[in-house]
């Protein structure tokens, strides 16, 4: 084991370490020994943790060291406190600093990562900012100069930092987390990290900083109208605030100093697009810090560093415009997320604010730093000098709006800035101009205004925090009760955005334990003898080492598997390995595939079984020499020996009867009742069948699919086809016994494509018409299914069904229904019936499909209830898909089906598949969710598999772990591929073990949990009351929480929530989860809505799942090809009227126009000028030459690309009745049903989390 | 005036009747005496081509009990209108279309010489005829070829107007659909499942009219016709039909090693006799049923599909060892009786070298007067030839084939009816001369006879009920009347009447050829019965003409051509010294020009038999010591066996190996037993 575990292990250390090293992460690896700086980094760094040691190092070292500690370590505070007792909120504000910083930090860490783009130039760069960083905090200053020294740009550049620094001064919360985005990140940490524990001694400093910081602002708004505008007043402010937080200096000052950097890095190529999201990103952290702080501004004005430069000096004010032109709207959002430090200011400094507002709104993202709610207080203070600012700041877009070009230059964050401008210039005073009412409702409008006079102060103050009307009341309402500023509680977008920022190498597989990037992040992965995150996430990459630890933490322990995944064209799939006749090497005893772990003993001729320990003789065709190391000479020849993935070559021993499997078969049964032939399926089925079974699955393209097909259609009785290539015409065979399903024939059913062409060409034109004038409306189901098995059975292979149906199947037959919809049913005990299946005969039909290897892909076009619940029992347990199109009609949802109905058709599928997780003794596979079948403990059987379905698999201890070999998991997949080959697919996967809680907590992947717990609950539907199942969802995610709250945080106030640094999102995400429509529905969400969306969950893998419960949201406004833009938060607060956005879940996607868009924005994208002449039934957006256009529509092109199944594109104009379905995708936000908002639901989980530690 | 002989002759041209007791005894003590029961063989559609039909209906006895109809041995009343009926003597008035009526002016039906009249019902529609043909596809190659071929030319012979459907079946019964274009559609039905007749026909799409159609009245056939895809008019349907006969293929099901293959023969035919009964039910139709082989699955099966379980031999049966005949029989009595309800009869036409089953279907054919044909091979003349002749016609071009009859026997007071033996089943019609004392088909005085040709005969039997002290008065004459009602092959309906009077007055094989020969006999008239029974043996020689010999070992002579006829084959024998001459050629010979003729005498004959029998005889011309000559050794009475030849001491005539007895000895023992007092 271990020899060859290291061995394995050795080679990607070696060579990831150099990579990390030599790019950014040299100082660091210098700090820490752990071979990843990035992400064990942190973590070392955390045991040593010790925030106190972080300390000292930051000021020592460079920040990202300390960053890293921090990010880890430090659980992002959340001050719900900060109502209650602003004072003792105070002190913990600063450990929330911390893991801002820390956070930044790693950001940092991360962004040095994506600076790489400019390679040798950028890190370097960056390593200076660190010193810098390091030197910032003493003085600041002289280090920015000597970097920036070089280029004269830069200084430039860094002057505007500085000066935005200066002018977010105010709205430094913003800056703060804007620093760290930055490649500044490191010193934002730092400065955090500084600001929180001896934030106020460091205070001083901070001060310094902050005059440092004026000077350049001043220098930048000289050059830069932004500048100008901005720093003026973010000078005041810093004046202001300064006074009264020094930390939020520091922060600045650090932020600043790494913003430089980063900037610097950036500045030359990267800045357009990237800088700013990072920026932004970073932010977020930042205003953590903030929220910790007492003084959010501070963070505020630190967050405007990181839009740096730019962003802050315009940042705060027009920031927004410049930086992120797309953000253009989410101006507006800012101002929602603003609405966090909108709340403080309005709840008292709402004035001070007023300034920073608007720099904020650019700076939203930063905003999420706000946690503060609490900090917002503090602000009250700052108000004054605030308004000054917001009155500049509104100037400022204005200018902004000229210099973006100019700074653009800072490509990113000026773009910020530039976007800000726009936002605030076109959208709102657009909005105002042409929305009277808008400006009545709110007063803020006038701020925004073009002018910003005095009065906008206070509306933005308003608006900030509601960009919408509707926000407008909200606001009142929510500030009142939390007082909670949703830019201060953890924001989604910017972890997603970090991690993109921090993720610029390659990962690599060799190290056990470590986590990959996110689901949301591309990277490329190497195989180096773990599988690929592609194929197995795990919940944690750390595993506690014994049951009562982890029982005490509640986390789940799973892996979502998915084991035929597609890979990305730059990643090689698995090797296929024929280990001869005897079949592939095994323990034996535990039966586990040769793979990595095996350890080779006694000069190779024997190996010991790393799961079981058990030694087995190497057979002596395989033997082969052992190194000086005690590795295999042959290791690096063979992908068995040396990655996590690969294939052998199953032998007659692996098959059915002994016997090698004949090729598979698709059988085509499709619904020829009169709904189906008025609603065009049939005729849309049979024309696009025709070309499409010319791209039936081959393993290679060269050769002709050995895939054979058949044909069935069907109402109350089943017609089968003759369609053997030597008739002329094709010969129906019309089976009326359902009660007894057989198959009539069987020469001429399944038939190779190319030799029947003609007669299927014939039958596929002949089929609309024969039922042309069809009345029959009644179907069966049960018996199809039948039909489709029994061709199986009789020609002795496996396959798949197709089946296209319409309706309830209410005639006389097994496995007939009735219609069972009773909405008085949901909220009471009984309604998990609704979800069983009405009968139990499409289980055991279930079981005989699977026993045949038969896969069952439902297609469904309902106009009324079809008890999908039922329905959907043989597709889900024979790994196949279910698909419906609600009110199908020819026209707009053509598309959707027949995209849906091309991949299905042509995708990676493997059949009669056995699927069996081994593992290292101490832990067990216990329960297995997703779409198969299981008749014992163990094998997890799938009639088929496709590259789209994924396994979770959850693990029990049976035993102590040990922290030494870590747990290992092998997943083994027998199944034959679509030319009939029976093979192996391996996948290995080793994890860390711990005996330290915090190892756990640092370890863990949000999303993969939530897919965990997603489907445990949708599976516990179907037994508990779904009341039972939300509150056993709540109550395992607060003991989790506060597990780490009272074992691994350091100690606080109780009134603080601390969330550990890898599970900051849980609270979000498992809203999203409670509210969902299986869930929490809403009284327009069907039976069958819920049960299809459960079974869809089933199966899903953490990327689908992720997206599937908090959708990504984009603004459009102003897209360039190639460059994708910062999502915003799934809240009507982030939207503008002024804005145009594209949201997905990976079953929908919308494209949401604001009532105030730009006459030219509608002409891009829709080619009319006028709002009010959209047409919101088109499903695709019409080709215009332009370039937003045209970016519009490859951003769309590729979301679909991204996804398992085809969205159908809906267009929603604001305050159109539409509106309110794509609400019901605005997660954060209170839903119709009454789900709670994110806000809500963090104080709720606080109050649950403490009532636990009490 | 004539002899007897010539007045029972005579008789039987003109009315298909042939008594048992020309005389009848007068009471019923005296019946019972006579140990022969008093019974008639008759011939309902005796042809007689001297009799047209006439174009009104027959008058009825107006008692609702009786409904005799008017015949010639009514008394007449010209001037009151009125007519007595002969057999309540319920005085009727003439219905207003016989106002013309007087001594001078009399209907035909009242004219001596009209003892069997027929009429023409004019009412309701006409009825087309239907065919269906269900036909077995576990056939070898040639034999489909041979069946596809046969079946194609008998489309030509149909009338146009007459429907047809097709039902093939192997391991799976389809129906296919004739009215489709493009695709070719069939309806299949698993052959191992017994449905309802509800159940296929709802299957079929049915439904909806058979609710009509129960109503108990016959579709109109326009709306049947649009109805049923299934059923079609021949002359709509010909090229589709033969374009799918044509490529009819053996069934697709592999058949493994050592296995038969799977023929669903009972749920064929339960899904012919359901389609037709929910869709042409009381309309004369023939379900044609053309088997290779013996049903091995599902209801009805007979034997399984393992070969080696050979198929119940008479010895199994006997030892109660034959596991799937009473099952079977059940099952195809039932689909029988349905079918002859329904007025549908069914043909069997079985050609196979072994058994197919006929020992357990036989009823199907039995009850429904439907022919059974056996024959080795589809592709052999006797079945070619035989299934030709089912569509044979007669000196009006209308088919020899009616469908649908109904039998109604009346009789005088003096009679009661006791049953009738025949293709026919009872439609228990329990009327006042219906006797307690069954024979044969009992307890009802109406008998469905749903298939129909001049040749078929059923045996009528009667029960004298006069008491002893009560005898009939001197000169006292019993009646009988025969109504049948009938589908004639040209569509018509009709009604025969024949009404009689006389002075109260007069047979080892497979199971399956038993059943077969039975079939036939039942249903033959009294010649071709009693050649049945016993054949007919000619013989020809240079000695004289040829003359008739006794059926006899000792008939069979070295210099003797025997022509000996049993219904079912045709034998020519040739003697031992003439099949020598034969063989050595002599009959190529100027010379020898008359034993050329001699040759030919037999065959000319034979020929002439075979051209009217139906089925078609087997023909065999065998000789002394020839394979075939067992067919004629099995016959004769063995008078000379290998036990007694010496004894007899002859040179003349062939030994029998048998341990049967013979005629001689069977003769003394029936005398011992008829002088024995004990007997």
């Amino acid at each position: 084991m271990n020899v060859n575990q290291h061995t394995p292990m050795a080679s990607p250390y070696g060579q990831p370490q150099p990579s990390f090293g030599q790019p950014g992460y040299a100082p660091l690896d210098g700090s820490y020994p752990a071979p990843y700086a990035p992400y064990n980094g942190p973590a070392s760094a955390y045991q040593p943790g010790a925030p106190p040691q972080g300390y000292s190092p930051f000021t020592s070292f460079p920040s990202k060291a300390l960053a890293a500690n921090p990010v880890s370590d430090l659980p992002s505070p959340l001050d719900l406190g900060p109502v209650r007792g602003p004072p003792t909120s105070g002190p913990p504000p600063v450990s929330a600093p911390q893991q801002y910083n820390q956070y930044s930090q790693s950001q940092g860490s991360m962004q040095n990562g994506p600076p790489p783009p400019t390679q040798a130039p950028p890190r370097p760069a960056v390593s200076q900012p660190y010193n810098q960083g390091a030197m910032n905090l003493s003085g600041p200053h002289p280090s920015y100069p000597q970097h920036y020294g070089p280029p004269s740009t830069m200084q430039q550049v860094t002057n505007q930092m500085t000066g935005m620094q200066i002018t977010s001064g105010p709205p430094t919360a913003a800056g703060p987390g804007y620093a760290p985005p930055h490649s500044s990140q490191p010193p934002v940490s730092t400065g955090y990290s500084a600001a929180p524990q001896a934030s106020y001694t460091q205070a001083p400093p901070p001060v310094s900083s902050a005059p440092t910081q004026p000077p350049p602002p001043s220098g930048p708004a000289a050059p830069q109208q932004y500048y100008s505008g901005p720093p003026p007043s973010s000078q005041q402010p810093f004046n202001s605030s300064l006074p009264p937080t020094s930390q939020q200096q520091q922060q600045f000052t650090s932020s600043v100093p790494p913003h430089p950097p980063p900037q610097q890095t950036l500045p030359p190529s990267s800045y357009s697009g990237p800088v700013p999201t990072q920026s932004q990103p970073p932010v977020p952290p930042v205003s953590q810090a903030q929220q910790s702080f007492p003084t959010p501004q501070p963070p505020f004005s630190s967050a405007p560093p990181p839009v740096s430069q730019s962003s802050f000096a315009t940042g705060p004010p027009p920031s927004a415009p410049g930086s992120f032109p797309p953000q253009g709207p989410p101006p507006s959002s800012q101002p929602g997320s603003f609405p966090p430090p909108g709340p403080p200011l309005t709840s008292a400094p709402s004035c001070q604010y007023p300034g920073p507002m608007p720099p904020q709104q650019q700076p939203p993202p930063s905003q999420p730093s706000p946690y503060h709610s609490g900090h917002h207080p503090p602000r009250p203070q700052m108000p004054p000098t605030s308004m000054a600012q917001s009155n500049h700041l509104p100037p400022g877009p204005q200018g902004p709006a000229g210099p973006p070009g100019p700074l653009q230059q800072p490509p990113s964050q000026p773009g910020m800035q530039t976007g800000y401008p726009p936002q605030q210039n076109g959208a709102f005073g657009q909005v105002r101009g042409p929305q009277p009412g808008y400006s009545g409702p709110y007063p803020g409008q006038p701020n925004y205004g073009a002018p910003a006079p005095a009065p906008p102060a206070q509306k933005r103050l308003d608006p900030d925090a509601i960009p919408s009307p509707q926000a407008s009341d909200m606001p009142a309402v929510q500030k009142p009760r939390h007082r909670i500023d949703p830019d201060a509680i953890p924001s989604p977008i910017q972890v997603i955005e970090d991690d993109k920022a921090k993720t610029t190498e390659p990962f690599t597989t060799g190290v056990r334990g470590q986590a990959p990037p996110l689901v949301t992040t591309n990277f490329q992965v190497q195989d180096q003898g773990n599988a690929s995150p592609r194929f197995i996430r795990c919940t944690a990459y750390n595993m506690p080492c014994t049951a009562d630890m982890a029982k005490q933490s509640q986390v789940p322990l799973a892996a979502v598997i998915k084991p035929l995944a597609t890979l990305p064209p730059d990643e090689a799939p698995p090797l296929v390995v024929d280990h001869g006749e005897s079949g592939p090497i095994r323990c034996n005893r535990c039966k586990a595939y040769m793979c990595p772990y095996m350890q080779f003993i006694e000069g190779g001729r024997r190996f010991q079984c790393g799961f079981c320990s058990c030694v087995t003789e190497v057979p002596p065709h395989y033997f082969q020499h052992l190194d000086h190391t005690g590795k295999r000479v042959d290791c690096y020849d063979r992908p068995e020996l040396s990655l996590g993935s690969y294939e052998f070559l199953a032998t007659v021993d692996y098959c059915k009867n002994n016997k090698l499997p004949p090729p598979p078969a698709f059988i085509f049964l499709i619904d020829v009742s009169y709904n189906a032939v008025k609603s065009g399926m049939v005729n849309i089925v049979c024309q696009e069948l025709k070309t499409l079974l010319d791209c039936l699955p081959r393993e290679n393209p060269e050769v002709e699919s050995a895939v054979r097909v058949g044909f069935v259609t069907y109402n109350k009785v089943l017609h089968f086809y003759n369609v053997k290539s030597s008739l002329a015409q094709p010969q129906m065979m019309v089976v009326s016994d359902v009660s007894d399903m057989f198959v009539p024939l069987l020469d001429g059913f399944l038939v190779n494509v190319n030799e029947s062409r003609q007669v299927i060409e014939s039958l596929l034109d002949q089929i609309p018409e024969m039922f042309a004038d069809t009345r029959e409306t009644e179907t069966v189901f049960g018996p199809v299914i039948q039909a489709g098995l029994e061709a199986l059975k009789a020609a002795d292979c496996a396959g798949k069904l197709f089946v296209f149906h319409t309706s309830l199947p209410i005639a006389e037959a097994p496995g007939k229904l009735k219609n069972r919809e009773d909405k008085k049913l949901i909220g009471t005990d009984k309604e998990k019936s609704l979800f069983q299946p009405q009968v139990g005969f499409y289980s055991s039909l279930a079981k005989e499909c699977v026993a045949q290897g038969c896969c069952v892909d439902l297609f469904l076009f309902p106009n009324q209830y079809v008890d999908v619940a039922t329905l959907a029992v043989v597709p889900v347990s024979t790994g196949g898909s279910v698909y419906k199109y609600t009110y199908f009609q020819a026209q707009s949802d053509q598309e959707r089906f027949l995209n849906d109905l091309r991949r299905d058709v042509q995708k990676l599928v493997g059949f009669d598949a056995v699927m069996r997780v081994r593992t290292s003794t101490g832990i067990r596979a216990t329960d297995f969710f997703g779409s198969f079948y299981m008749s014992n403990t163990t094998d997890v059987e799938l009639a088929g598999l496709d590259c789209d379905k994924a396994i979770t698999v959850e693990f029990k201890h049976d035993d102590k772990l040990s922290e030494e070999t870590g747990a290992l998991m092998q997943c083994a997949v027998l199944y034959t591929s679509c030319s009939g080959q029976r093979r192996l697919r391996v996948h290995n996967m080793a994890v860390n073990c711990c005996s330290q809680l915090a190892d756990l907590y640092r370890n863990c992947e949000t999303d993969t949990i939530i897919n965990y717990f997603s489907k445990y609950a949708f599976r516990g539907v179907l037994s508990n009351p779904t009341k039972a199942v939300r509150e056993t969802l709540v109550n395992q995610c607060a003991q989790i929480l506060a597990c780490y709250r009272k074992n691994c945080a350091s100690p606080s106030s109780a009134g603080q929530l601390i969330l550990p640094e890898c599970m900051k999102l849980l609270p979000v995400y498992l809203n999203c989860v409670l509210k969902s429509d299986v869930l929490l529905p809403g009284a327009d969400v069907s039976l069958d809505d819920r049960a299809y969306l459960r079974q869809l969950i089933s199966c899903m893998d953490v990327a689908e799942s992720h997206v599937f419960f908090y959708p990504r949201l984009l603004p459009v406004m102003k897209l360039e090809s190639g460059s994708l833009p910062v999502a915003v938060r799934d809240s009507e607060e982030r939207l503008s009227k002024g804005g145009v956005y594209l949201l997905e879940t990976g079953l929908h996607l919308f494209l949401w126009v604001g009532a105030s868009v730009q006459q030219e924005l509608l002409l891009n994208i829709f080619g009319t000028p006028s709002f009010s002449q959209i047409d919101s039934n088109v499903t695709s957006l019409p080709v215009l030459d332009n370039p937003i256009s045209q970016a519009l529509r490859e951003l769309i092109y590729s979301f679909r690309a991204q996804r398992s199944r085809y969205m159908k594109l809906m267009v929603v104009k604001q305050e159109d009745r539409a509106e309110l379905i794509f609400r019901h995708f605005l997660v954060e936000d209170k839903s119709a049903s009454g789900g709670a908002s994110y806000v809500d639901f963090l104080c709720h989980m606080h109050k649950e989390i403490r009532q636990l530690l009490s | 005036m004539t002899t007897y002989q010539e007045f029972i002759q005579q008789n039987e041209d003109r009315d298909g009747v042939r008594f048992s007791w020309n005389l009848w005894p007068s009471s019923r003590l005296e019946a019972t005496r006579l140990v022969v029961p008093v019974s008639c063989l008759f011939t309902p559609l005796k042809e007689r081509p001297n009799l047209p039909p006439v174009q009104y209906e027959p008058v009825l006895c107006s008692r609702a009990n009786c409904k005799a109809v008017l015949n010639p041995l009514c008394q007449v009343d010209f001037r009151a209108k009125i007519w007595a009926c002969n057999f309540c003597f319920q005085r009727n008035p003439f219905p207003p279309s016989y106002a013309g009526i007087s001594d001078v002016n009399q209907p035909a039906e009242l004219m001596p010489q009209f003892s069997t009249i027929e009429y023409i019902v004019q009412r309701g529609p006409a009825a087309p005829l239907i065919f269906l043909y269900v036909v077995d596809t576990c056939l070898e190659e040639e034999d489909l070829q041979a069946l596809k071929e046969s079946l194609q030319m008998s489309l030509s012979l149909l009338p146009p107007n007459a429907l047809v459907g097709l039902i093939t079946f192997g391991r799976m019964v389809q129906v296919h659909e004739l009215s489709c274009e493009g695709i070719a559609k069939s309806y299949v039905f698993r052959g191992t499942k017994d449905l309802t007749a509800k159940q296929i026909q709802e299957m079929l799409g049915l439904t909806k009219p058979a609710v009509t159609g129960q109503q108990g009245r016959p579709l109109a056939p326009q709306d049947a016709a649009a109805t049923c895809k299934f059923l079609q008019p021949v002359h709509r349907v010909d090229m589709n039909l033969t374009d799918l006969l044509g490529e009819l293929q053996r069934d697709p099901w592999p058949v493994p090693q050592g296995k038969r293959p799977l023929r669903s023969t009972g749920v064929a035919l339960s899904v012919a006799v359901g389609l037709l009964e929910g869709t042409f039910p009381n309309t004369g139709a023939r379900v044609m049923l053309f088997i290779g082989g013996p049903p091995t699955q599902g209801p009805g099966m007979v034997v399984g599909d393992e070969l080696k379980t050979p198929i119940r031999s008479w010895h199994d049966i006997q030892k109660d060892n034959a596991r799937h005949l009473k099952k079977a029989t059940k099952y195809y009595e039932a689909l029988a009786n349905r079918s002859a309800t329904n007025g549908h009869s069914i043909d069997i036409y079985a050609c196979a070298l072994d058994q197919t089953g006929l020992l357990e279907m036989k009823c199907l054919s039995n009850l429904t007067g439907g022919h059974i044909v056996m024959g080795d091979s589809f592709n052999t003349s006797l079945f070619k030839q035989t299934f030709q002749r089912v569509f044979s016609k007669d000196y009006n071009g209308d088919f020899r084939m009616a469908f649908g009859g109904v039998l109604e026997v009346k009789t005088s007071r003096e009679l009661k009816v006791s049953g009738a033996i025949g293709p026919c089943v009872s439609l228990n019609s329990k009327s006042p001369c219906v006797s307690e004392n069954e024979l044969g088909i009992g307890g009802t005085s109406q008998w469905k006879v749903c298939g129909l040709n001049p040749s078929t005969t059923l045996g009528i039997y009667f029960e004298v009920v006069n008491q002893h002290n009560a005898p009939v008065p001197q000169g006292g004459r019993g009646a009988v009347q025969f109504v049948t009602q009938y589908q004639h092959s040209n569509t018509q309906r009709r009604i025969r009447v024949t009404t009689i009077a006389r002075n109260l007055c007069p047979s080892i094989h497979s199971p399956d050829e038993s059943s077969y020969y039975r079939h036939h006999f039942v249903r033959q008239d009294l010649t071709q019965s009693l050649i049945m029974i016993q054949p007919i043996l000619y013989s020809y020689s240079f000695h004289g003409p040829p003359e008739p010999v006794l059926l006899d070992s000792s008939s069979i002579l070295p210099d003797r051509i025997l022509l000996m006829d049993t219904f079912f084959q045709l034998v020519i024998y040739h003697g031992e010294t003439i099949a020598q001459w034969r063989k050595a050629g002599y009959q190529e010979m100027a010379e020898y020009e008359n034993f050329k003729q001699l040759l030919q005498a037999p065959l000319d004959d034979a020929q002439e038999i075979l051209q009217t029998r139906f089925p078609m005889p087997r023909y065999i011309d065998t000789e002394h010591g020839g394979s075939q000559a067992r067919f004629l050794l099995s016959k004769v009475n063995p008078s000379q066996t290998h036990n007694n030849l010496y004894a007899w001491g002859q040179e003349t005539g062939a030994p029998i190996l048998t341990d049967d007895v013979s005629l001689q000895v069977f003769m003394d023992h029936l005398k011992k037993l008829a002088v024995s007092s004990s007997a």
